[in-house]
């Protein structure tokens, strides 16, 4: 038997971002599949110790351009977290309404690109489209399409305008039946079920071995939610359910993400309805923070994201952990990927919607001047960069 | 000799299947987009990708066998030059010769021979998945190729070229029978593959193996493949009007249907482009050999009979 190494990454076309596994190939079936995290760092938890609670809030936001209201969120759950900040009902729902149009669009942009990376560009441009009225609808809300600015601890910084829940409320029901119609051309396509189904299967007990969250898990048969576990904001005052799929292949995690759309686009209208009535601040002014830790849990489109916030009662947080969805969902790929083909195997990398960006940390050694110690990173990073190179070769 | 060389070089060879070609790929680029809600290219785009291309350095990776490397692409193009004359002086000035249209058969094959000796030689893994797929995928459509091409052959009375043919379908097209209509289905597929096109893109598989055989490739020797792919539009389709639809016709109305049988074809290629996904090379294989080939097999068995 003859292994062949292909490299995927640092830089393929399927991944958007730097990122490096290497399968190992017996002609076109993947024997092994080799992880190699750690080829972005960028401080987020350094420099956040540095940036006030409010000013943190921008910070984390740019964790992730995709969910970039799920870190925020974490963090302000965090902060709240430790003195028991009460929210106002306003803002409760508010703060579910941004959460769950960002699952939409989330979840679209996946869809697409799953078309994409399975040479469907059809479906990709389709998916994209009809992600844009969920934008558009982000716009009007809060000003911006991306990067919403809306958290801030104790409330939301925006208030929903009643003038536009009635244009919001139309432009949902567009949505509603765009995705009707992608989950009918999705699930019904004999192509595209022949080319999913069966393909990268995670078993319930792997999944369960490897801690896997979201999406991943629940299309493995595992109910994990943390919006059900342990509902924050208006979550447990809203009717959905929890969509869990049986097999763990590529094409639940697709019946899982396109439902949970049409789930989301159910919350929304709820919280739209009683936006239309319920009246009050958005914001509970909180002016310091106590001593203290507090955690923070969001179910990001991706799986729970988790915020880990130590405060010494200034206005900044002394230490402050971040471990994003797909830090977990990530090795699932070693027990999904064996045996399969490779076409099969690359499809199923990207099954997990995986976001490396949110996943990346690194660890420097400091002495108590904060002067790093034994190692400098820019000279690791060239060193790492040298020898895979020189792997890649051989 | 003259003439010979003005039949390979300018019409309908060399020069008017390049140009035709790429307006045919602006076509197909501009459906495509449509279809999925873009803008598309300007018309002449793919004259500039050309010239940009011509324009380029030629890197060659130090890995690569160098002679096989530079000589697979211009040996492609010369092959598709080649067919263009064959079809082209068949389809237009009813030029043909005994068995040409084995000899058009060996040369489509021959193109898919040199894209495996461009990809295997170029020392990278990307491109060798993708030639080893290539190989596959030529075992997988040559069967079905055959057969489909035995089809008008048998119809005609068993005639092996390719203007006899023709002569035969001026009382009847050959889509008109049964086997006819089986052959111009299975004979679309064959050539979506053949070109692969998606569904069948799968040696060159952007997202999984980059541009797989072509990976390493880069000015005048990427645009020579480039050429031939556009000329590939512009044979391929001609090819399936000749065997099964009737040819072409330069006079009066028959100038309208020609035009009309032809871009039926282009643009129901587009539509299989464009609403399938990528397939695994098993299931290719799995739908050649075990559902294309016997189909095609019972079609060709009609048509012995003369259905």
């Amino acid at each position: 038997m003859s292994v062949n190494k292909i490299p995927v990454g640092p830089f393929h076309p399927l991944l958007e971002e730097a990122e490096y596994f290497e399968l190992k190939v017996d002609g076109e079936t993947v024997v092994d599949i080799d992880l190699e995290i750690g080829w972005m760092h960028r401080g987020h938890e350094f420099i956040s110790e540095s940036k006030t609670f409010t000013q943190s809030i921008f910070l984390v936001e740019r964790i992730c351009g995709i969910c970039s209201t799920s870190h925020p969120l974490a963090l302000v759950h965090a902060v709240e977290d430790i003195d028991n900040i009460e929210i106002p009902l306003r803002a409760r729902y508010i703060r579910t309404l941004i959460g769950e149009l960002e699952r939409i669009h989330s979840h679209l942009l996946w869809i697409g690109l799953a078309g994409h990376f399975i040479g469907y560009d059809t479906l990709w441009m389709w998916a994209w489209k009809y992600r844009e009225p969920i934008l558009q609808m982000f716009e009007m809300i809060t000003g911006n399409r991306n990067h919403y600015g809306m958290m801030r601890v104790g409330g939301v910084a925006r208030d929903v305008d009643p003038v536009i829940i009635p244009k919001l409320l139309e432009d949902l029901d567009i949505v509603d039946q765009k995705m009707v119609m992608i989950a009918g051309a999705a699930k019904d396509d004999p192509v595209l079920r022949s080319r999913l189904k069966n393909v990268g299967i995670l078993t319930h007990q792997a999944a369960v071995d490897l801690c896997a969250v979201g999406p991943t898990a629940r299309a493995s048969g595992i109910a994990i939610d943390v919006r059900k576990d342990d509902p924050t904001d208006a979550y447990d005052l809203v009717e959905f359910n929890m969509i869990v799929q049986k097999n763990g292949d590529v094409y639940d995690k697709l019946v899982v993400r396109v439902l949970e759309t049409l789930e989301s686009t159910k919350i929304v209208r709820q919280c739209l309805e009683k936006l239309k009535v319920v009246k009050g601040p958005i914001l509970n002014d909180v002016k310091e923070v106590s001593e203290g830790e507090g955690i923070g849990r969001y179910e990001a489109p991706r799986g729970e994201v988790f915020h880990y916030i130590r405060s010494d009662g200034t206005n900044r947080p002394i230490r402050h952990k971040v471990r994003a969805p797909s830090y977990v969902n990530i090795p699932t790929y070693v027990a999904s990927c064996k045996g399969i083909p490779v076409a099969d195997a690359l499809i199923t990398l990207a099954a997990v919607d995986p976001c490396y960006c949110c996943t990346e940390r690194t660890i420097q050694l400091i002495d108590a001047n904060r002067n790093p110690v034994a190692v400098d990173l820019l000279k690791l990073s060239r060193e790492k960069t040298e020898q895979v190179r020189r792997e890649i070769h051989d | 000799m003259t003439r010979w060389l003005f039949y390979l070089l300018v019409f309908p060879g060399f020069l008017f299947t390049t140009i035709l070609g790429l307006l045919i790929v602006w076509v197909d680029r501009k459906v495509s987009a449509r279809v999925q809600f873009r803008q598309g290219p300007p018309l002449f785009q793919n004259f500039n990708d050309i010239f940009k291309l011509f324009g380029k350095e030629t890197m060659i990776v130090k890995e690569s066998a160098r002679t096989v490397f530079v000589s697979a692409p211009i040996f492609a193009f010369g092959m598709i030059v080649l067919l263009a004359t064959i079809v082209g002086l068949a389809a237009i000035n009813r030029i043909g010769f005994a068995g040409d249209i084995i000899v058009v058969m060996y040369l489509m094959m021959i193109f898919s021979v040199a894209v495996i000796l461009g990809g295997g030689s170029s020392g990278n893994v990307y491109s060798s998945l993708g030639a080893g797929r290539e190989i596959k995928l030529l075992l997988a459509d040559e069967l079905v190729f055959i057969l489909v091409c035995l089809i008008p052959i048998i119809q005609s009375g068993y005639k092996l070229r390719i203007d006899e043919i023709l002569v035969a379908q001026e009382s009847g097209v050959f889509i008109g029978s049964i086997s006819g209509a089986i052959g111009f289905i299975l004979g679309l597929l064959c050539i979506q593959a053949k070109m692969t096109l998606p569904p069948f893109h799968i040696p060159e598989a952007e997202t999984e193996i980059v541009e797989g055989p072509f990976m390493e490739y880069s000015g005048p020797l990427l645009a020579f493949w480039k050429l031939s792919q556009g000329m590939m539009y512009v044979i391929y389709p001609a090819l399936l009007v000749i065997l099964f639809l009737g040819g072409f016709k330069w006079t009066g109305i028959g100038i309208l249907y020609s035009v009309l049988k032809y871009l039926l074809i282009v643009v129901l290629m587009i539509l299989i482009k464009n609403t399938n996904p990528r397939i695994r090379i098993d299931t290719a294989l799995n739908f050649f050999w075990r559902i294309a080939a016997p189909i095609c097999l019972i079609g060709v068995v009609l048509s012995v009979w003369g259905l």
